[in-house]
């Protein structure tokens, strides 16, 4: 059956062809990867940006988180490693570190604007007036009484303040490869830590062990399917995603503020963070259109006030902060390592 | 004597009877209690497979219609000002002709589109709509209309000053609001739309201008989240549909040729037991595994690029070929000892032996292997977000080395979308997608086993 056997060969050839010779062909598609909180911008802007200019390719945008998407941005310099890792907090030391020993020493950091982090609760249940000393004491291992340190008794939200409601304490947060976590541990965690003088620096950030906590890795729709399954719960969500199921979700105040744009822009709610892209400095000129979507993104259009970004929950900056950023980002100023 | 003899046969057998009897009674009930179970089982399994079934479709079915605005746009042309469309020239080389359609094509994305659409929906609201209305009027259509009508104008610049009859995509959260997905007695805080747009998006309905049309969109467009009204599966499709080329071009040739090689020419002992066992080792092995070794050789080592269905099929492929292996071996082992030894005793070699008697009969066997595993490739999601496959692509992929997704990524994908009470819909009609294709592919590899199965 000499026939079956040419085919054989010809099919083996012909897809061996098609991987070496596509290979050798240059990326004409950004590629991004990051932070879950920034990718729905990311992929407004990118399907914006590929419908605005007809010459450039539709960049593609992937998740993993902030952590995940820096650490594919370190990897490297080339073609198989992606141009832009968006993240939802300020890249670390340790991160430059090893980028530069990966040889990506330009690494370009955009802020685009700000997000808040809110605390919601099924809209059946009871409504919470939180401060960040309440949720430590919900959270926190230990906490202090009568001068010692002791394992958390609370069980219900009225236990910590009779005004709150009188729920079983349960509350959804962003496990570690967030970097809302890392939001949530500096202004709610520590916040609420430094109201007790017992407890100071690595024992704030100490969450108690008895289920009562529940680390969520994925993104914040599982958070909701958690409120779903436990109704007492409380979830920390991003402001946007909270805006696109108000039907389903009531806010918590922090401090007696109501999160909104206009108070998380004001800075008067406290539990808000701004928002990063950051760009490598060494695909500028290899990958088409890289900087043009960096300037798109930062145009008033995109990421202004009334534009399609702040449609979808981003808080934007105002035109001065806008214009630095791109400033910035044209004058190609590289973050290093203190 | 011998009547106490055979009083004693004749009580024994009796005796004999009666046990058999008093035991016959447990013996049925047993039967029955097993029947019974088996029976339990099976109705268990069917109820769930339908309650399943059911929810998926009530769901998903409703989001095979969409709200869809029936409009006549005005192409003013004061508002669309822009050049002819350039024609190449014969003295111009492609560069110079590209950079003249670009300078074109960018007139065009400057033109106030939305404005064109503002300008046909107020023809058919009542009372004049002031300018710091606009936010609720743009909120009734699909952001990503205003490219639509662009590419009709770009497609054919002639339209310019005609009045031309468009089907444009409501916003998703109009659609969720005709449809009643969203509780209508909420407060306006809790709402999506405002009190302005709800109001249009109910009149427009009842004037008829609004329809529940059946979505192509749903099949003829990418994903999308700026305009999530418009996400459709079509990249998702084309992403599987290169993947599942590619598994079948390199999984079939060798799976076939390793298992005809196993089973008909290789000598018994320990390295081809050894190899056997692999296989079938190989098989059980999750999946997700193959996707780490997948990001790790073909994206890390051979520098192959993300997101490519070219590394997606590859993994699958090493996904499937123990499956089809171990298939193709089962369907030549039931091919009777006999045929091989006529063939032989007629004077075939082995070669002949294999390829002219065994394999054709044996073919059936193989080819429903083959389906299942690719099938089951289709379905497989997990290693596939280890390469990069779960990204937002909203370009359809014109070769396997373009980034897409697959279709149960893009479920998966549109399962995290937050904007929950449009996608969970959504995601619904992708899975009867999904699954339409899936009972496809097995309704074919019922058909083939049935059209070449021979019996002797």
């Amino acid at each position: 059956m000499s026939f079956k056997k040419s085919t054989l060969s010809m099919a083996i050839a012909a897809s061996l062809a098609v991987g070496f010779t596509t290979a050798a062909q240059a990326r004409d598609t950004i590629q991004i990867a990051g932070s879950s909180t920034v990718l729905p911008f990311a992929s407004i802007v990118a399907e914006e940006f590929g419908a605005s200019f007809p010459q450039f390719n539709t960049p593609v945008v992937g998740s993993g988180g902030s952590s995940g998407g820096l650490r594919q941005f370190c990897q490297g310099v080339g073609e198989n490693t992606i141009d832009i890792a968006n993240a939802s907090r300020a890249i670390r030391s340790g991160e430059i570190e090893s980028c530069n020993a990966n040889g990506v020493n330009d690494i370009l950091e955009v802020m685009f604007g700000y997000d808040g982090i809110v605390f919601a609760s099924r809209i059946d249940r009871g409504e919470f007036a939180l401060t960040p000393q309440h949720v430590f004491a919900a959270a926190a291992a230990q906490i202090p009484q009568d001068g010692q340190l002791v394992d958390n008794p609370y069980t219900r939200w009225s236990e910590i303040d009779s005004d709150l409601p009188d729920q079983e304490i349960v509350l959804v947060i962003p496990a570690s490869n967030h970097g809302t976590r890392e939001v949530f541990e500096e202004k709610v965690l520590h916040a609420g830590c430094d109201s007790y003088a017992e407890i100071e620096g690595d024992a704030c950030n100490s969450l108690r062990g008895d289920g009562r906590i529940i680390e969520i890795a994925g993104d914040y729709t599982e958070t909701l399917a958690r409120l779903d399954a436990q109704a007492e719960a409380v979830g920390v969500f991003g402001l946007s995603f909270y805006d696109q199921n108000r039907d389903r979700l009531q806010v918590a105040t922090v401090n007696d503020v109501t999160p909104s744009l206009e108070t998380i822009g004001s800075g008067e709610y406290p539990v808000s963070r701004p928002l990063f892209f950051y760009v490598k400095g060494e695909h500028l000129d290899v990958i088409p259109g890289l900087a043009e979507y960096t300037e798109f993104f930062l145009s008033d259009a995109i990421s202004g006030y009334g534009s399609p970004l702040e449609d979808a929950g981003l808080i934007p900056m105002d035109d001065e902060e806008r214009a630095q950023a791109l400033e910035k980002f044209q004058a190609r100023t590289a973050v290093s390592a203190e | 004597m011998t009547t106490t003899n055979l009083d004693t046969v004749d009580s024994r057998r009796r005796q004999r009877l009666d046990t058999v009897q008093r035991s016959l009674k447990s013996r049925h009930a047993r039967e029955r209690r097993f029947q019974g179970m088996g029976l339990f089982a099976v109705i268990t399994a069917l109820v769930l497979v339908t309650i399943l079934f059911a929810s998926i479709l009530m769901r998903g079915v409703p989001a095979f219609w969409q709200a869809t605005l029936y409009l006549d746009v005005h192409l003013d042309p004061e508002v669309i000002q822009v050049d002819e469309r350039p024609v190449r020239q014969a003295a111009e080389s492609p560069a110079q002709f590209r950079e003249r359609e670009l300078v074109w094509l960018n007139q065009l994305g400057m033109v106030n589109w939305n404005g064109l659409i503002d300008e046909a929906l107020k023809a058919h609201l009542p009372g004049e709509i002031e300018s710091r209305q606009t936010r609720d009027l743009r909120a009734l259509v699909a952001s990503g209309e205003r490219f639509a009508l662009r590419d009709r104008v770009m497609e054919n610049p002639g339209l310019i000053g005609q009045t031309i009859s468009v089907k444009m995509l409501a916003s998703a959260d109009v659609d969720v609001w005709l449809k009643g997905n969203i509780d209508r007695s909420l407060a306006d805080s809790r709402q999506q739309l405002s009190a302005q747009t709800r109001e249009w998006a109910d009149y427009l309905k009842e004037q008829g201008v609004i329809r529940n049309s059946f979505s192509t969109a749903l099949f003829l467009n990418t994903d999308s989240r700026s305009s999530p009204a418009s996400a459709g599966l079509a990249g998702a499709f084309m992403g599987s549909l290169f993947m599942m080329l590619i598994v079948i071009a390199l999984t079939v040739p060798l799976g076939v040729a390793s298992a005809i090689y196993l089973e008909e020419f290789a000598p018994r002992n320990r390295l081809t037991d050894l190899i056997e066992i692999n296989i079938n080792n190989l098989a059980a092995v999750p999946s997700i595994v193959f996707g780490l070794l997948g990001a790790a050789i073909f994206v890390g080592y051979l520098g192959l690029p993300l997101s490519a269905p070219l590394v997606g099929g590859l993994v699958l492929t090493l996904m499937t070929l123990p499956t089809i292996i171990i298939a193709t071996r089962a369907a030549l082992r039931s091919i009777p000892p006999s045929i091989r030894q006529a063939a032989l005793g007629i004077g075939a070699s082995r070669v002949q032996t294999v390829f002219h008697h065994v394999l054709p009969l044996a073919l059936p066997g193989i080819l429903t292997g083959s389906i299942l595993g690719v099938a089951q490739a289709l379905g497989e999601t997990a290693p596939l977000l280890l390469i990069g496959m779960n990204a937002f692509v909203a370009n359809v992929p014109s070769s396997p080395m373009d980034q897409a997704t697959a279709l149960p990524v893009q479920i998966y994908l549109w399962q995290g979308n937050e904007l929950r009470n449009f996608f969970e819909a959504r995601t619904s009609a992708a899975i009867i997608v999904l699954l339409g294709l899936m009972l496809s592919l097995n309704a074919v590899a019922i058909w083939l086993r049935k059209k070449f199965e021979t019996r002797w």
